[in-house]
Formats: structure tokens, sequence, C-alpha cells
């Protein structure tokens, strides 16, 4: 097997990984949202609540308060 | 929080490098009206002698719109939205601070010292990569003082998730910082010869077809990397803060992020389709262009959809309409560039006007549109002033408008003119016209291009002139807006 051959095996093998990899990523997204363990959404609230002295939201994860906030 | 209570935003370096957006922006668009009022009136080729000829301006205007106008742009936002995202002012760093100030000047005099470099016809010809090494060289180490601005902010930040902005800022140094190197490796000829010819010239370090796929998947990246991943990061700043509306779907901003990675970086080969490149290569690049408005697509309609039950708002903000046209001309372009990337129509296409064509809809409706907006919406808040004229706002938008849309029409129609007729054989198999009769033909439409250049340059001057009347003389603010901008 030359050089050329293994590129295109190389590149062919890796497009397939990272094809699987983004489609896990979207399963990843919406699992772990549903479970409760993550909030994505709430962090498109940093561009709107900016100031220097605006509390940080600071993670996707979902606090044991909020999570309590929405169970009720 | 009370510690922080008189900590403000440092918006010194923002301020600089919009000076430098304006007169770039100019600059840029005036030599882009002039070089296509030649294509329609060669003799406008002979006003300045050497210095004013298509092949000389070309380049210029080229590397100043992207390196000057869109790179400036870029980094004003940068240094304005960077530290509203991560809570946390420049001013409390020093380091930071002296870094993106000297970012700043760096790029400033490098930018002037390419320009005369480029007028005095200093090129390694290569497109968009026209630079010689000394000033690949300061413009690496622009490059660098940028990320080290960019990490040393990340690292000092209050709000610990970055915000989808900061990724695509992230992507656009990263991206640009591997294409710029790989691409512009070069040999200067006066060292490895011993002192012989011009010290300022260089050959490329890759050959023949190697260099025209490098090259390419540098042309390509460029204007991935230069004119969509950072402009993204704008908007997804801007439209939401000017509108008062969180993005759509924070997951599909984070999965169109990770999906354009992927992609665009494949794509660079559609340029060089019906070439010398091996056919498979060929095929990869058409078959990720077509891919490639997956992702696109799925930024565009978070955007349009982050404006759901607030489209008002279109009618009542001015910027808000130059945000939302910036995503449709981005929904537009992207599509036309894979339409462009199929092999039997890029048969027609490739070479022909409708490729230029196609790039204005896309910086000229999407880049230049949305840095405009993004400027118009700092000036408020960095010179604590209103903005100066609501009604020249609206003025420019339809001028604009206009102007991009009689550019992108008379280039489509010039363009597939221009491919048939190249195409066209009679019954013997032999060619139809000659050069000459296409040039005839299209005549009319690059005269129509000239005009639209003209009109969206008038467009620009009325930005500027607002821009500097909101700096100078428009009513100062008591506090700074929450969302929308206010104007007179």
């Amino acid at each position: 097997m030359d050089i050329r051959e293994l590129q295109g095996y190389a590149s062919f093998f890796m497009t397939i990984f990272l094809v699987v990899m983004l489609y896990w990523y979207i399963i990843y997204l919406y699992r772990s949202e549903k479970k409760g363990e993550k909030d994505y959404e709430k962090l498109g609230n940093i561009a709107l609540d900016d100031e220097i002295d605006s509390k940080p939201i600071n993670s996707s994860s979902v606090t044991p308060s909020e999570n309590k906030e929405q169970k009720k | 929080m009370q510690a922080h209570a008189a900590l403000e935003y440092d918006y010194s370096v923002a301020k600089l490098f919009t000076f430098t957006t304006i007169l770039f922006g100019i600059l840029g668009m005036i030599i882009g009206t002039l070089i296509a009022a030649q294509l329609a009136f060669p003799e406008l080729n002979y006003l300045l002698g050497e210095y004013g000829t298509f092949s000389r301006l070309r380049p210029l205007h080229t590397n100043i719109v992207i390196f000057g106008f869109t790179l400036s742009g870029v980094f004003a936002t940068f240094y304005y939205v960077a530290q509203r995202v991560l809570k946390v002012s420049m001013a409390e760093s020093k380091f930071i601070m002296f870094i993106s100030k000297l970012h700043f000047w760096l790029y400033f005099v490098g930018a002037l010292i390419a320009v005369i470099t480029l007028l005095l016809g200093y090129t390694q010809a290569k497109e968009y990569a026209q630079f010689e090494w000394p000033i690949d060289i300061v413009i690496v180490l622009v490059w660098v003082l940028w990320g080290v601005a960019m990490f040393g902010l990340i690292g000092i930040r209050r709000e610990k998730a970055l915000y989808i902005s900061m990724w695509y800022y992230i992507a656009c140094f990263l991206g640009i910082a591997m294409l710029y190197l790989f691409n512009n490796m070069s040999v200067p000829t006066y060292f490895a010869s011993g002192g012989l010819g011009n010290i300022l010239h260089s050959v490329s370090m890759y050959s023949g077809t190697n260099d025209a796929l490098v090259q390419w998947w540098y042309g390509h990246n460029a204007v991935a990397f230069g004119f969509t991943v950072p402009i993204v990061a704008m908007i997804y700043y801007f439209l939401p803060k000017e509108s008062g509306q969180a993005i759509y779907s924070y997951k599909l901003s984070l999965l169109s992020f990770w999906g354009l990675m992927f992609v665009y970086l494949w794509a660079g080969s559609h340029h060089l389709l019906w070439s010398t490149v091996p056919d498979w290569m060929q095929t990869m690049g058409s078959v990720f262009s077509i891919v490639l408005i997956l992702p696109s697509w799925g930024s565009a309609i978070n955007m349009l959809l982050t404006m759901k039950g607030e489209w008002n708002q279109l009618t009542e903000n001015p910027l808000i309409k130059f945000m939302v046209l910036a995503s449709t001309f981005y929904m537009l372009s992207t599509l036309e560039g894979p339409i462009q990337a199929i092999k039997s129509v890029n048969a027609i296409a490739h070479f022909t006007d409708w490729i230029p064509g196609h790039v204005h809809d896309g910086v000229l409706g999407w880049v230049v549109f949305m840095i405009m907006a993004a400027l118009f919406h700092m000036a408020p808040r960095m010179f604590k002033r209103e903005i100066y004229s609501k009604k020249m706002l609206e003025a420019q938008f339809w001028l604009q408008t206009v102007a991009v849309v009689l550019y992108f029409t008379s280039m489509w129609i010039a363009g597939i003119t221009q491919g048939m007729m190249w195409r066209a054989v009679d019954e013997y198999g032999n060619l139809m016209y000659s050069f000459i009769d296409t040039v005839t033909v299209l005549h009319p439409y690059y005269a129509i291009r000239a005009l639209s250049g003209v009109l969206y340059l008038i467009g620009f001057l009325m930005f500027a002139y607002n821009m500097y009347k909101t700096m100078t003389s428009s009513r100062e603010l008591s506090e700074e807006p929450q969302f929308r901008s206010p104007m007179a």
C-alpha cells in the first residue's frame, strides 16, 4: 500500500469518524437537557445581561436550586 | 458585587479599531468602485500612470477590504463584545491593555506599509495573499498579539461559560493563524541566492498543483474564517442585544458551530474544479460545499428565528433591518456558493463574472452590513451619545440594498452570458465567439456594476458621516441603553 492509498483511507475514515462525532454531539446536547443535567438555553442570556456587575451564569449545568424550580 | 461598582468597560482599543474600520472601508470601496468603472470604461486605467492600472489596484482593493476594513471591524467588535460577554474590563489588566494597544499600532503601521508595497507592485502573486514576506511576519506578530489579548481576557473572566460569539472569535483566530502560516511559506530569494535581486522578493515553498491546492485551501478558508466566522460571532451578540431577544436556540448555535468547523475546511478544492487537481479531490470539494449549506443555514435560520414574535422591530429599528438583511444575504450567498461548486454548474460559472457577483452579495450584503450595524450599536455605548440621524440610517439602508441588488443581478446575467458564449460552438464544432465579442455584450452590465459601486460608496460615506457626527455632536446620553440603540 503506497502513501497515496493510505492517505485516501485515512481521509475516508476520518470523515466517517467526524460525522459520527457530530451526530453523537447532537444526541448528547438533547439528551443531557432532557435528563435535566444541562440547560444550554440559559447561556443565551449572557448577551442580554452583560453589565460588568451582573451575576455571571457560569455554566450550562443545572444547579440543585434551578432543578428544584424546574420541578415545581 | 459592590467591589466592582465603579468598574466600567474600557472601549479605548475598540474605538481605535472603529476609526480604522471606517478609514479602510472608505479607501477600499473608493478603489473598488474605480476598478469596477475601469472594466466598463478602460480609459480610466490611465489616470495615475502605473499606479492607477487595474492590475495594480485590484489586489489593493481586495487586501484593503479584507485585511483593512473587515479585520478592523472584527478587532473593534471583539474588544467590545469580549469584555461584555466575559464580564471583565480591559482596565482591570494593564498587561492586556498594553498588548491590545500594541496590537492596534502594529496593525495600523503594518497595514499602511502593506498598502504602500502593493501600490509599488511588490507582490508574491497569490490571490488574497499578495503581501511579501516581511509584511507576513508583521501580520503574524499582530495575530499573536491579538491571541495574547484574547486568551488573556478569557483567563481573567468572571463569566465562566464562554458565550457562542467567543467560540466564533476563537475559531477566527485559530483558523486564520493556521491558514496564513501554511499558505505564506516562502523562500526569500535574496538570502537564498547570497544577495541577488530585490530583498523583498520571495517564491512559494510549494509548486504547481500543490501550490494551487494550498492557495485555495487558504483562499476559501480565508472567506470562512475571515468573512463568515467572526461575522457570525457579531450577529450572535448584536442581534440579541439590540432586539432584547435571546438567541432562538443556543443548542442550534453550538451545533452549527461544530458543523461549520468540520465542513468548511474541506471545501476549498471547489476553486480548482476542472483543473489538474486529482478528480476525487474535486468531487470532495463539491460534496463538502453542498453539505456546507446545513451549518450555514443553521446559523442564519437561528438568527431569523431570534426575531420570532418581535418582527415589528424590523420596521421600527433600522439596525434590526441591517442585521436581518445581513443574515438573509448570508443565506443567499451560502446557497449560491454550493450551487456554483456543483461540477456541471461550475463548468459554466468558472472564471466568469458570476464569481465576483457571488463574492459581493456575500461581502456587501452580509459582511459590511453586519459590521456597520455592529458599529452603530456600539457607538452610543462607547461615545455615550445617541446615533446622530435615524433618517440618514434609513436612506443609507435603501441606497446600499439597491446597490447590492444591482451588483449581483448584473453579474449573474453577465457571468452566465459570458459562460455560455465561451462554450458556444457551431455545427462544425468551432467556437462561435471570440473573446472581444463577450466584452462587447457585457459592457452594459459592467456599467451597471460601476453604478452600483458608486451607490454603495455613497451609502458608506453616509455611514461614516453619521458615525462622525455621533461621536462628536450628537445628544449626550445620561445612561447606557440596555437594548435598543437610541437615535435622533
